[in-house]
C-alpha cells in the first residue's frame, strides 16, 4: 500500500516535470521560430545564392546540355543555334530574359546588350539556318566568348563568386588567375576593412582602458554619473551621432571654423576631417566606445584595491604594479571588448555610409552596393560568407588563445 | 608574559607622533595618535571596527597620508616615502593574492621587481615555503588553495624580501576558529624565528592576547591604553579597556572617600574600597570594576574576611563545564556575574538563593565612568 502510493506520487511527479518541460519549450517556441524565419532561413538563403544559382541552367536547359559536349573552340552546329534562340525566346516571354543577360554579362562585359539585342530581332526572324540569322544579327555569336559565358553562366553550382569576391578570375581555359592589379577591388577593401577595424578597436581600447578604470574605482555616485556619460550615446539614435559628427567635422563645421578661428588653419585650408577614412575612424570609435568600456568596467570592478595596495607594499612602482598586476586580470575584458568592437566594426555598414566618404568605405557597404544597385546577389553572398568565415575564424583563435569563458561582456 | 621593555631592545622601530587623519575633512578617523613600536615587538592594534586601528596600518604601509602629525620608521620621517620604497611586509584582510600567478610567482614577485637574479629568487620563495611549511605548493594557483593555505602564503609573500617591518590587516578574520588558532601560534613562531616588528590589527581581544608583546587597544581613533595583555587585564587605565579586554563586572556609584591608592565609591547602599589611580576625586561618579573570577561567595554563616563583603541574589546559573557563571543582583545592579571554578560542582546553590559575595580591594579597581559605555557593548564586536 505504502508502495504503491510513493510509486505514484513518483509517477504524479514524473509525469509533472514532463509537463514543466513541455511548458518551458512552448514558451521558447515563438523565440526559436522567430530566429529561425527571421534569422537563420533569410542568412541561409543568402549564403546559399552564394554558390548556388539555377536561372540561367532553368531558362536553358537544353542548349547548356548541347554546349557541355562542346570542346570550347570549334564552330557550333546548328542545332545548338536553334535550340538556344528557342529558349532565349522563351526566356523572353517568361521575362527572365534580362537576369539571363545579367548573368552572362558579369561572365563577360558587353554580352548583355549582345544578348537581349538579339533576342528581340530573332522575334521576328525567321529563316532555315538559326544559326545564320543569329550571326546576321550579331557577328558576337559566330564567337566562342558568348557561348562559354552562357556555359558558365549556366553552371548551378558554381564557385565563380567566390573566385570574383577574392580578385580571381577565370581565364578563358578555365584556369584560375588573380586579376590584374589594377582592378584587384575586394581584397584591398577587405584588408583595408579588417585594418580600420583593428585600429578602431585598438583606439576604442586606448580610450576606454582609463574610462574604465576611472568609472570602476570611482567612488558609486560618480561612478553612476559616468557610466551615463558613457550610455547616454549609446541610447541615442545612430543617426544623430553620426549626423552630429557631420556637424562638428565637416570642412564648414564646428571644429574647423574655430581652428580658422583660433588662427592655427587658414580659411582656405581647412581640414578634411570627414567624408574620408578619419570620419570613418572618428564615428565609428564613438559609436563603439561603449562596447569596449561596459566590458572592461566589468572586469576592473572585480579586481580589489588591495591588489595594487599588495603589489606596491612588494616594492613594485606604480607602472610595474598596474603592468604585473592589474593589467594582466584586466586580459579578459581587453579581449572581450576588443572582439567585440573589432567583430562590430567589421560588418558596419550605416556609419562609414554617411561620413566614409569613398576613401572610408568598408566591405559591408561594398555588400550593401551588389544587394542594392547591382543585383549581383550571388556575389554579396559570396562576401558576406567570406566575412562570415573570417570572423569565425578571428573568433575561434580567440577562443584558443584566451578562452571564450574567460571573456567577460558586463 | 612579560613586558617587552624587558626582553628587547628598546629601540623605536616606529613612531606616531601627533597623527590625524580625516577622510571627509570632518569626521576624525584618527585623533591626535602617540605610539612607540619597539624593533623586534608583536604589537597588536585592538578595538572595534571603525576605531582607526586599520587607518593607521594604512598610514603606516604609505597608502593614506596623515592630515597632521609624523610616522618616523627608524628615526626617519616617512610622510614623502611611497608604499613602494618603504620596504614593509603587508598582510591584507583577504589576502591580495595575484590570482593569475602561481604561489611561486607570487611569491617571487617582489623579488623580481627587486632585480634579484632568477636562482637566488627561487631559493628564497623555496625557503620561505618552507618556514611557512607549504613546501612543493609552487605550482598552484591561489584560486586551487584552502582558505589556511592561501593565508600562509600571504604570509610568505610579505616575508619573502626580508622586510624588518611587517602589518597585518585582521589577517585571520576569514578563517574558521581552530585554523585561526593554529595560526595565531604560526604567525608568533615566525615572528620569533625571524626577529621581525609586526604590527597587527584586530578586534579579536583573545587574538591580541594570544600574539602580542604589547596591545594597543583603539576606541573612536585614539589609544586608550598599550600595554602587555596581562596588564591590560590586571591593571586597566580606562573602564573601556577594564570592559573590552576579558570580561568585567561594573558598578557605577560616586566616590567618597580617597586615600594611600586606595578610595571608596558608594555604589546603591554599600560602600566598595577599590585601588584609585587618581583619577576620580571625591563627589565624583566613579566605575568600580571587578573580573568575575576574583569574587568569592560563601554561602550562610562560614564568614571570609574580605574588604568588600555584599549579599546578593542569585538570578541564573549556567554550568559551562570548567567553570560555573552565575548571574547576581548585587547592590540593586543586575546580571552581577561570578565565575566559580568546577572543582566540587555548584556546591548546592539554587537560583533564587541569598548569597554573600566577597573580593579584595586590589582586585577592583575605580575608574573614570566611560560616557558612551551604556549605549554600546564592545564586547559585541570582539
Amino acid at each position: 500500500m505504502v508502495d504503491q502510493v510513493t510509486a505514484e506520487t513518483g509517477l504524479d511527479a514524473s509525469k509533472q516535470q514532463v509537463r514543466q518541460r513541455r511548458r518551458a519549450i512552448g514558451l521558447a517556441l515563438p523565440l526559436i521560430a522567430f530566429v529561425l524565419a527571421s534569422f537563420v532561413a533569410p542568412l541561409g538563403t543568402l549564403l546559399v545564392r552564394s554558390a548556388y544559382d539555377p536561372l540561367v541552367a532553368d531558362a536553358l536547359p537544353e542548349t547548356l546540355v548541347l554546349l557541355r559536349t562542346w570542346d570550347g573552340t570549334s564552330a557550333l552546329e546548328e542545332p545548338v543555334y536553334a535550340t538556344a534562340a528557342r529558349e532565349l525566346l522563351q526566356a523572353r516571354e517568361e521575362r527572365t530574359l534580362g537576369q539571363i543577360a545579367t548573368r552572362v554579362n558579369r561572365i563577360t562585359s558587353g554580352l548583355r546588350s549582345v544578348v537581349t539585342r538579339s533576342v528581340r530581332k530573332l522575334r521576328n526572324a525567321s529563316g532555315d539556318s538559326w544559326r545564320e540569322t543569329m550571326i546576321g544579327i550579331d557577328d558576337a555569336w559566330g564567337e566562342p566568348e558568348v557561348w562559354l559565358a552562357i556555359r558558365s553562366a549556366g553552371e548551378r553550382f558554381t564557385l565563380r563568386h567566390y573566385i570574383n569576391a577574392l580578385d580571381f578570375m577565370r581565364q578563358p581555359d578555365g584556369s584560375i588567375a588573380r586579376q590584374p592589379e589594377e582592378r584587384r577591388i575586394y581584397l584591398p577593401l577587405l584588408w583595408r576593412t579588417l585594418a580600420i577595424s583593428l585600429g578602431i578597436a585598438a583606439l576604442c581600447l586606448a580610450i576606454g582602458y582609463p574610462i574604465a578604470h576611472l568609472i570602476a574605482h570611482a567612488p558609486p555616485r560618480r561612478a553612476n554619473l559616468l557610466l551615463l556619460l558613457v550610455l547616454v550615446p549609446f541610447w541615442t539614435s545612430l543617426l544623430v551621432r553620426t549626423t552630429a559628427w557631420i556637424v562638428l567635422l565637416q570642412t564648414q563645421g564646428v571644429i574647423n571654423s574655430l581652428l580658422v578661428a583660433v588662427g592655427l588653419v587658414a580659411d582656405d585650408g581647412r581640414i578634411a576631417m570627414i567624408y574620408n577614412m578619419t570620419g570613418t575612424f572618428v564615428a565609428m570609435t564613438h559609436v563603439l566606445l561603449p562596447f569596449m568600456v561596459l566590458p572592461l568596467y566589468s572586469v576592473m570592478r572585480s579586481i580589489p584595491r588591495s591588489h595594487i595596495r599588495a603589489a606596491a607594499s612588494l616594492g613594485a612602482t606604480p607602472f610595474q604594479a598596474f603592468w604585473r598586476v592589474y593589467w594582466p586580470q584586466t586580459l579578459p575584458g581587453v579581449g572581450a571588448g576588443s572582439l567585440m568592437v573589432f567583430i562590430l566594426a567589421i560588418g558596419y555598414y550605416i556609419t562609414p555610409a554617411l561620413v566614409g566618404g569613398s576613401k572610408g568605405q568598408l566591405i559591408s557597404n561594398m555588400i550593401a552596393y551588389h544587394m542594392q544597385t547591382s543585383l549581383n546577389w550571388g556575389l554579396a553572398a559570396a562576401l558576406a560568407a567570406i566575412l562570415l568565415v573570417g570572423i569565425i575564424a578571428l573568433y575561434v583563435l580567440y577562443d584558443r588563445v584566451v578562452g571564450i569563458d574567460r571573456m567577460r561582456l558586463g | 608574559m612579560v613586558s617587552t621593555d624587558d626582553n628587547c631592545t628598546s629601540t623605536p622601530h616606529v613612531e606616531f607622533s601627533g597623527v590625524s587623519k580625516s577622510y571627509d575633512g570632518r569626521n576624525w578617523v584618527v585623533r591626535d595618535l602617540d605610539l612607540v613600536v619597539h624593533k623586534g615587538e608583536f604589537l597588536t592594534m585592538l578595538g572595534p571596527s571603525g576605531s582607526g586601528k586599520t587607518t593607521c596600518l594604512m598610514m603606516l604601509a604609505g597608502f593614506e597620508t596623515p592630515a597632521a602629525g609624523t610616522i618616523h620608521i627608524n628615526g626617519v620621517p616617512v610622510g614623502d616615502l611611497p608604499p613602494h620604497k618603504r620596504d614593509i611586509g603587508v598582510v591584507f584582510q583577504n589576502y591580495a593574492l595575484f590570482p593569475h600567478m602561481t604561489v611561486g610567482g607570487n611569491l617571487a614577485f617582489p623579488l623580481e621587481v627587486r632585480g634579484m637574479d632568477p636562482s637566488e629568487q627561487r631559493e628564497r620563495v623555496a625557503r620561505t615555503l618552507r618556514l611557512v611549511r607549504l613546501e612543493g605548493l609552487e605550482d598552484r594557483r591561489p584560486g586551487q588553495l584552502s582558505g589556511g593555505q592561501q593565508q600562509r602564503v600571504a604570509i610568505a609573500r610579505a616575508l619573502v624580501f626580508d622586510p624588518e617591518l611587517v602589518l597585518m590587516d585582521e589577517p585571520l578574520g576569514a578563517l574558521d576558529r581552530r585554523l585561526r588558532e593554529e595560526m595565531q601560534y604560526e604567525i608568533r613562531r615566525i615572528q620569533r624565528t625571524l626577529g621581525i616588528t609586526v604590527v597587527y590589527v584586530t578586534h579579536d581581544q583573545q587574538e591580541a592576547m594570544v600574539m602580542s608583546d604589547r596591545v594597543a587597544v583603539f576606541r573612536g581613533g585614539a589609544i586608550e591604553q598599550v600595554a602587555s595583555p596581562e596588564v591590560l587585564y590586571e591593571e586597566p587605565e580606562r573602564a573601556f579597556v577594564a570592559h573590552f579586554i576579558g570580561e568585567n563586572n561594573r558598578l557605577n556609584g560616586v566616590v567618597r572617600t580617597v586615600g594611600d591608592g586606595v578610595c571608596e565609591v558608594e555604589v546603591g547602599d554599600a560602600l566598595i574600597k577599590a585601588v584609585s589611580l587618581g583619577q576620580c576625586p571625591p563627589g565624583a561618579a566613579a566605575t568600580v570594576v571587578v573580573r568575575p573570577e576574583r569574587v568569592n561567595i560563601s554561602l550562610g554563616e562560614g564568614r571570609h574576611s574580605y574588604a568588600n563583603e555584599l549579599d546578593a541574589e542569585i538570578e541564573d546559573i549556567a554550568f559551562l563545564g570548567d567553570h560555573i557563571r552565575l548571574r547576581l543582583k548585587l547592590c540593586e545592579h543586575s546580571g552581577f556575574i561570578v565565575k566559580i571554578p568546577n572543582i566540587v560542582g555548584h556546591g548546592g546553590v539554587l537560583e533564587g538563593d541569598r548569597i554573600r559575595v566577597g573580593w579584595t580591594v586590589l582586585d577592583c579597581r575605580a575608574l573614570q565612568p566611560d560616557a558612551a559605555d551604556d549605549e554600546e557593548d564592545p564586547s559585541a564586536s570582539g
